[in-house]
């Protein structure tokens, strides 16, 4: 499974991507996360806020840092 | 509103602590207890209030209302009010950009909206509401509106968009009306709130440090500082008062929570309102790190057009306030 953070470096990027690791680890789920700070590669996304969250490139989040049930839930569904 | 809190602060700084209400010490302790917990308090309910128009209008469905309906020229008034409503954070203006560029919105608006957006925020106004009280935050809160639809119309008339990059250009080219229908989620009310809870403890926790430092800074100032201090230095016959601090403030970068505690004791101390009113515009609205972050999007010649057209403008409007009051 592959996982990409969009965002430029704001605080709310990092905790975003520190989340979406620790559940990934907490749950042992196969996944890779990828950080991804090209401006021109988050906007490929329609996104207008960050940090975005993209599981198998579909975008589920933006502009918010969700609870960790609903990134465990987004990463199952996928 | 808060006499109670007054009462309180008295009480622990003169009675329990046993400080003199006229010494340095206790009057500089007592503003900042009493004004850090108004100030806090402030800042809860309003980033709240914030917190409950923004889960009901987020930024996408700003951008497809602005970019589905024909408004006659209202469209530079919506952008500007929904950049007041809508948090900011420097590291989203960049995407906001694009995003209002994809769906067809003119250059001019985008700006109306880039201009009050960090000017009016939940931070700035809870603040301002607790230093200034509800009168001035009145007239800063419509006079931020104001700036973004003047700036946004003449940098609209202006047709800048040939000094967009080049890669933002061609989003522009590919731009089309907003078509998609945005997903609202369909939560009750009550389900929201947790949310909108957490989003604005998350505002409060990220700002409280600039927040104390500000009150302090602003608390020593207060009782250190004679009245009427700033007076034989600056007045209101000063002309170029203004223009001074207003170019001062642009390049600073000042969390709008640090900076506003510090202004009012300016203001107590007499520098006029307008000259202060217009520093903060300057220093909250534009500044460096902004500038750096939109070279991603526009060429150096347009963010100086930009950053030009709007201190003019704060230029002005300090002028303006200083006429008024």
């Amino acid at each position: 499974m592959n996982v990409k953070i969009l965002g430029t470096g704001c605080p709310k990027c990092k905790r975003l991507e520190e989340k979406v690791k620790a559940v990934i680890i907490m749950n042992s789920i196969d996944a890779n996360v990828d950080k991804v700070t090209d401006m021109e590669e988050i906007m490929s996304y329609n996104i207008m806020r960050t940090p975005g969250l993209v599981i198998n490139d579909k975008m589920v989040s933006s502009g918010v840092i969700p609870k960790d049930e609903d990134i465990l839930k987004w990463l199952k569904e996928a | 509103m808060f006499d109670w809190l007054k009462y309180i602060s008295d009480l622990l700084i003169f009675n329990l602590i046993g400080l003199s209400d006229q010494s340095h010490i206790g009057a500089a302790l007592n503003f900042f207890i009493y004004d850090t917990i108004k100030i806090f308090i402030l800042l809860f309910i309003i980033t709240f209030l914030m917190g409950i128009v923004n889960s009901y209008f987020p930024i996408e469905r700003i951008r497809n209302f602005l970019s589905r309906n024909k408004l006659y020229g209202m469209e530079y008034l919506f952008a500007s009010l929904f950049g007041a409503v809508t948090p900011f954070c420097s590291c989203s203006s960049v995407p906001l950009f694009i995003g209002f560029v994809k769906g067809g919105i003119p250059l001019g608006v985008t700006f109306a909206f880039l201009v009050t957006s960090p000017l009016i925020n939940e931070v700035a106004v809870a603040i301002f509401i607790g230093t200034f009280g509800i009168k001035v935050t009145l007239i800063y809160v419509i006079s931020g509106i104001l700036l973004g639809v003047i700036s946004g119309v003449i940098l609209g008339k202006l047709k800048l968009e040939y000094l967009l990059t080049d890669w933002v250009k061609k989003v522009w080219l590919d731009a089309e009306k907003e078509n998609d229908k945005f997903r609202t989620e369909k939560l009750p009310f009550i389900k929201r709130v947790p949310y909108i809870i957490i989003d604005a403890w998350g505002i409060i926790k990220s700002v409280a440090l600039y927040v104390v430092i500000g009150i302090a800074i602003g608390a020593g100032m207060h009782g250190y500082i004679p009245q009427g201090f700033f007076e034989q230095y600056i007045g209101k016959d000063t002309w170029y008062a203004i223009p001074m601090a207003v170019i001062l403030g642009v390049p600073m970068y000042a969390n709008a929570a640090g900076i506003i505690p510090v202004i009012q004791v300016f203001v107590a101390k007499g520098i006029p309102i307008g000259t202060s009113l217009s520093f903060m515009m300057a220093v909250v609205g534009l500044s460096v790190p902004e500038a750096i972050l939109l070279k991603k999007v526009m060429t150096g010649k347009l963010i100086a057009v930009f950053f030009g057209v709007v201190t003019v403008c704060i230029i002005i409007s300090g002028y303006m306030f200083n006429l008024l009051f």
